[in-house]
């Protein structure tokens, strides 16, 4: 297959490049999405590249439509995206729970912007952690990564397809304007190097009957794809293991719907994915991910250099979230500081997880800039001042 | 036209362990589904080529009582889920079945603009005038002054006609019956079916339940006569005045034509991209 960009070597690109650049060799051929800042420039790589590699770009007529696309595509066998922002995601919520519940495979790209509202629309911010994890209602689970630079961005879009096909369901790449509008030297490999996951489909007439039963024993479906056949009904009611809605019966919504949580819990190891930096000897842990990691990775050598002992827990997928991790850093430091580009989100994961083991402290900023790593470590001092 | 006994279609396109269905005594869904499995039937297309896509109501349960693929969605926005399926896969044939609340309101923005993009799809829609699931709310069908729970002195707002509507957004075919004109309304669905380019059937469909008890008129038969005094066929409509055709709703066939589909006009798109890019493959 030819690709409309440079494969097996480096180049200097955006974020939002990246993305689309990874989508198109992790296999994506159907793309829908609604123009937004700073989401656009992925639509834009996109719609440039998809007819060439015979894949579907379309601009649908809002961000509830552009989700809902996706899945129809995902069922009529497409490996799916869209990308957005805060108001288009707060749009989505709607059918990521319709994409939870009937365990369809997608990718949906979240360029973070400053909220609540239209908010700063050129500006980045880390408000969305929350939504992404539980913005849609009732109880559920799904993936979560973020991404700190470029490179990350390229490749975790390419583990969020994989992700999305292996689990069967959908995965949020959860970016911001900083790393999506900044240009960085990424490496993009020979397509031939990148493994690549396709979503398991039923082996038989037999199995095709269970598209939603724990079949395999390992608690993900094969996937009835339409169009073989299988005359597959899918439904956002809940649903027995052939998709039948059975909508009063308490045993089995919460066979399905543990099921569906579980999937993602139990394979937690699978999925999680973080760096540490300095951890081992460290007094201070910081718990950082995206693009406040950066300035904390700087921080960390800063206070070093200043005599205070200190590390870096990054983490690359905020959901599912290690507490168990959480805690173990917890027992060996006397403090984790979580700097965030919000007022406090995933900060109070950090606090359960710490579970009373370390003293965990916010360094919240909001307004668009990123933490300076100056601004990190002067907040560390002054805390560890204060005990 | 040669009419195959019920039972043949009911057993050979219904899963019958999902039956029986959830609709009441007197509702039309289940005869319109009977006109489309006849369509399809009389137009021999097999289980593995149609997909059914469906949103929030009444109406959208069928697709889960038919032996096909099918995507029972979110409120409102069964087309934008069909826009997906179709364009991932242009090979399938995709059926909507819809209600009036599901199109018109929540779904009206997805409803105009798949009819805008000329979404090869055949759209089948139940109107009963009001919300029949959630017990009889007024919908933006229901006609002036009739009632609903939410408007019960009377509906104060204009209705949307419907069929005008996708006419006017460009469809490639527009017919409306009422359930009561079967003949009409399967061959209406037959040629829905075989248009590329969106095509709409538009049932009047009683429902005595949740419509009629609250408009004097409980059974469906008192429906029929109502219908009867107020749709008036499209060749008749042509010849009167608007002060004539106030309060009528016209029935027949609205449009029919063959302007290229959003799949046909994508496969020419790529080829453009390719040319413009001197793209050889």
């Amino acid at each position: 297959m030819k690709y409309p960009f440079p494969v097996g070597k480096s180049d200097f690109i955006q974020g939002d490049e990246a993305i689309a650049r990874a989508a198109i060799l992790a296999g994506c051929s159907f793309y829908a999405g609604y123009p937004i800042t700073p989401a656009s420039e992925i639509f834009e790589a996109m719609a440039l590249y998809m007819p060439l590699v015979d894949g579907v770009s379309i601009q649908m007529e809002d961000e509830l439509a552009s989700i809902a696309a996706i899945i129809g595509a995902s069922w009529a066998g497409a490996k799916a995206m869209t990308a957005t922002s805060g108001p288009g995601f707060s749009l989505m919520m709607e059918n990521l729970g319709y994409a939870i519940m009937t365990e369809t495979p997608i990718v949906v790209v979240d360029v973070q912007r400053s909220g609540p509202s239209t908010g700063q629309p050129t500006l980045a911010a880390q408000g969305d952690v929350m939504q992404a994890i539980w913005g849609t209602h009732g109880d559920h689970s799904l993936i979560v990564l973020t991404p700190a630079t470029v490179q990350e961005a390229f490749d975790m879009t390419i583990r969020a397809f994989n992700l999305a096909e292996k689990y069967r369901t959908p995965v949020i790449l959860l970016t911001d304007a900083e790393v999506g509008h900044m240009r960085e030297r990424v490496n993009i490999p020979n397509p031939e190097d990148i493994e690549l996951v396709y979503r398991k489909l039923p082996a038989n007439e037999e199995e095709a009957k269970y598209p939603f039963g724990d079949i395999h024993g390992d608690l993900i479906p094969p996937m009835p794809i339409f169009g073989k056949g299988y005359r597959t009904y899918v439904t956002g009611l809940t649903h027995d293991e052939r998709g039948r809605p059975r909508t009063v019966d308490a045993e089995i919504h919460r066979k399905l719907v543990e099921r569906i949580v579980n999937k993602i819990e139990r394979n937690k190891e699978d999925i999680i994915d973080f760096e540490i930096f300095e951890l081992d000897d460290a007094d201070v842990a910081i718990v950082s991910y995206g693009i406040v990691a950066r300035s904390a990775i700087r921080a960390v050598k800063m206070l070093r250099n200043e005599g205070v002992k200190a590390g870096l827990l990054k983490l690359n997928v905020v959901w599912p979230f290690d507490f168990e991790m959480i805690e173990k850093v917890a027992e060996r430091v006397h403090a984790i500081y979580v700097p965030e580009m919000n007022l406090g989100q995933l900060y109070h994961l950090v606090k359960e997880g710490a579970n009373g083991k370390a003293r965990v402290e916010l360094i919240p900023k909001i307004g668009g800039e990123v933490h300076t790593p100056q601004e990190i470590v002067k907040a560390v001092k002054r805390c560890e001042k204060c005990i | 036209m040669y009419l195959k006994v019920s039972y043949e279609i009911r057993d050979k396109y219904l899963r019958k362990d999902m039956l029986p269905t959830i609709f009441c005594p007197g509702c039309g869904i289940g005869s319109v589904l009977q006109y489309t499995l006849r369509a399809i039937d009389e137009l021999g297309w097999s289980k593995e080529e149609v997909v059914w896509v469906s949103g929030i109501g009444c109406s959208s349960r069928v697709p889960g009582y038919v032996d096909f693929d099918g995507l029972h969605t979110t409120h409102g926005r069964a087309l934008a889920f069909a826009t997906g399926i179709k364009m991932a896969n242009p090979n399938l044939k995709v059926i909507a079945f819809m209600g009036d609340g599901d199109t018109a309101a929540i779904g009206g923005n997805h409803f105009i603009h798949a009819i805008r993009r000329n979404l090869d799809i055949t759209v089948i829609l139940i109107n009963n005038f009001t919300y029949g699931m959630t017990g009889g709310q007024v919908a933006p069908t229901t006609l002036k002054g009739l009632r609903g729970t939410t408007a019960p002195y009377g509906s104060f707002e204009n209705p949307f006609d419907i069929a005008e509507l996708a006419v006017a957004a460009g469809a490639n075919y527009v017919a409306r019956w009422t359930v009561f004109n079967y003949i009409q309304g399967i061959n209406s669905i037959k040629k829905a079916l075989q248009k590329r380019g969106f095509s709409l059937v538009e049932f009047l469909s009683p429902c005595p339940i949740s419509f009629g008890r609250r408009n004097r008129m409980k059974t469906a038969p008192e429906l029929i006569r109502w219908y009867n005094k107020i749709t008036v066929p499209i060749s008749k409509a042509k010849n009167m005045s608007p002060e004539e055709l106030k309060d009528k709703i016209v029935i027949g066939e609205f449009v029919d034509r063959d302007r290229p589909s959003l799949d046909e006009e994508y496969e020419e798109y790529k080829k453009r991209a390719k040319e413009m890019m001197g793209w050889e493959e």
